[in-house]
């Protein structure tokens, strides 16, 4: 599903070059729910970026189901984001201006879904965050946790290979973030890959499966 | 489709600079339209007037008749043969005196047939014209102008009256209407006009000679005045051993003709500087939209990560400069229609109508199109080569 060989990855800060990605390799399988837990600094931003396909490491091998994604163009990056991963980010990130609805429907407009079969694959997605009733709401009319659960909704609706989620209960509350975690545990109940980066130990301690990241080196963590 | 949708989305949630950014392109689509449809609404006026003032007709002029003159029996013989002619009426001029009692003032002597009539488009006010049977008997007979008329008999109303012409006795057949809105009466007001026949003039006048050195052409019923002067070049190049210099044509066109160059020159130009002007709003869409693809570099962001390619972000900012431009051009277009429609109620009264041009209106819409992607094109670039994670983290 995910492999990793040897991923570096180098950032120019003034005279200096920064590691952020020291020779990483590592593997998830499908069905995995996996958390990458580290402070902030530790290359875990950039490790979900280049798992992402959001940005291409400086060296090392990434499988992404098979494709060797470091070969790939800008464009094609685009589509393999589009078609296999989707995106839960600390801020939400929807677009204001669009309704919920319409925030879950734009991966399918880029993917150049058919009409009818848009709104019938938002509908669904909407009903298993729970916000049916909310679709036509903006996101600003909606309290965090809700905005939370569009995004995932909107990265439901593709059915990605993958679920991304980065620091997604960074910005709620303790009880929200038990609602929110409560999906995820059901997502993944229903077949998806997950991989969930924080810097919380009591949330990374609900992925079966965790890793440890300390100045751009991995560890296995067994709980 | 969608990305129309999209784009009109955008530009509501911020009307007022919507507004603002579109004034450039108002103001220059409404400068184009109104002066063009105006220049053009005052040359179709001038253009008819200039029209009325004669009938269209082709001048020829002789200068070198090589050996075979045109007399009057060829005059005769063309209007006969040649279908391409209307009436042909030939023409030269003297002065003479004219004598009233002891006082004698200077006439303006024609020597013409009964074609120069029709030609000239003139209007007798009463009596009669010359005939062809004057022409055939070198009549002693001549019809005069108002002015004439007054000067040389004393009153209008002369009909069967004799004048002397350099003392020779013609009797008035007929006089001319006063036409004060024709060119020729506004160029000759007050000058003593006779018209005699032809014939008659060769023997009284010295300088006329005998062979016809200038003549006018009628475009026949149903005919164009184009295909007689290509006729009467033709017959002409033929008759004197295709010299061109030995004879000239001209048609009265030509008036009006300079008339078009002088409008059109002057719509370009004008044109020109409202063209000026929209290129100057399309560059304020432009900065606008510079602005619009940094404030919305987190969106950017977002729609990448979720997939868009570069083309379709491209699309989305190119769409949305375009849809700014139409939408400034339609307003302008509305706009200079309610100016226009308001410059007609004001000249109501002067008869003068101004419509507005659909050509140049087609022109604005092209125009202000262009001007969208062109002025689109480096701001949805901008936003299109951005990284998504640079976008992403942009601003928190």
């Amino acid at each position: 599903m995910i492999q990793l060989k040897d991923i570096c990855k180098f950032y120019q800060v003034g005279e200096d070059r920064v590691k952020a990605l020291d020779h990483v390799s590592l593997h998830i399988r499908p069905k995995e729910f996996v958390s990458i837990i580290g402070p902030s600094g530790s290359g875990k931003s950039t490790l979900m970026n280049i798992i992402g396909c959001l940005d291409v490491a400086d060296a090392g091998i990434y499988l992404l189901d098979g494709m060797p994604i470091e070969e790939y163009t800008e464009n094609q990056l685009a589509k393999v984001r589009n078609e296999k991963i989707g995106f839960v980010f600390q801020s939400f990130n929807l677009i204001s201006k669009l309704s919920a609805e319409e925030n879950v429907e734009l991966p399918l407009i880029y993917q150049k879904v058919p009409k009818a079969q848009r709104q019938e694959r938002v509908k669904a997605a909407l009903d298993r965050v729970g916000l049916l009733k909310r679709a036509k709401h903006l996101p600003t009319e909606l309290s965090g946790g809700q905005q939370q659960r569009v995004a995932v909704a909107r990265a439901l609706v593709t059915r990605p290979s993958l679920i991304l989620a980065d620091e997604p209960t960074g910005n709620l509350d303790s009880r929200t973030t038990r609602e929110i975690m409560d999906m995820f545990h059901q997502i993944h109940e229903q077949g998806n890959t997950i991989v969930l980066i924080t810097h919380d130990n009591d949330v990374a301690k609900q992925a079966p499966r965790s890793i440890h990241i300390l100045d751009g080196q991995l560890t296995e963590v067994t709980l | 489709m969608q990305s129309v949708v999209m784009a009109l989305r955008s530009i509501r949630t911020n009307k007022m600079r919507a507004v603002l950014t579109m004034l450039g392109i108002i103001i220059g689509v409404m400068a184009l339209v109104v002066l063009v449809s105006l220049i053009n609404g005052a040359t179709g006026s001038v253009t008819d007037a200039v029209s009325d003032l004669g009938t269209s007709m082709v001048t020829v002029s002789i200068s070198d008749d090589k050996g075979s003159p045109v007399r009057l029996d060829t005059i005769y013989e063309w209007m006969q043969t040649e279908k391409n002619f209307g009436a042909i009426a030939p023409y030269d001029t003297d002065t003479a005196v004219g004598k009233n009692g002891a006082e004698a003032s200077s006439v303006m002597v024609y020597g013409v047939t009964p074609a120069y009539y029709e030609v000239q488009g003139l209007q007798l006010a009463m009596g009669r014209f010359l005939k062809q049977t004057d022409v055939d008997n070198s009549s002693y007979v001549c019809v005069l102008n108002t002015d004439a008329a007054e000067e040389l008999v004393g009153y209008v109303d002369c009909v069967g009256q004799s004048v002397t012409l350099d003392n020779v006795e013609f009797t008035v057949v007929g006089v001319l209407e006063e036409n004060e809105d024709s060119l020729s009466s506004m160029l000759t007001s007050g000058t003593l006009f006779a018209y005699m026949p032809y014939s008659t003039l060769i023997r009284l006048s010295d300088s006329v000679p005998d062979e016809i050195t200038s003549f006018y052409i009628a475009a026949p019923a149903g005919g164009t005045l184009e295909a007689a002067e290509s006729t009467i070049e033709q017959i002409l190049y033929e008759r004197f051993n295709e010299d061109e210099d030995a004879y000239s044509i001209s048609s009265q066109n030509l008036v009006e003709e300079a008339m078009d160059s002088i409008t059109s020159t002057l719509s370009i130009l004008l044109g020109g500087i409202a063209a000026i002007s929209l290129v100057v709003g399309g560059i304020g869409i432009m900065n606008i939209m510079l602005v619009t693809v940094t404030e919305r570099t987190r969106e950017i962001g977002i729609r990448k990560a979720i997939g868009a390619s570069r083309g379709t972000i491209l699309t989305q900012f190119l769409v949305e400069a375009v849809v700014l431009c139409m939408m400034g051009c339609c307003l302008g277009i509305f706009l200079s229609w309610a100016i226009l429609q308001l410059v007609n109620t004001v000249v109501a009264s002067t008869g003068i109508s101004f419509a507005m041009d659909l050509g140049v209106v087609l022109v604005a819409v092209v125009f202000c199109f262009l001007i969208g992607v062109i002025f689109g094109l480096y701001p949805a670039n901008k936003a299109a080569k951005m990284k998504p994670i640079d976008a992403l983290h942009y601003g928190g």
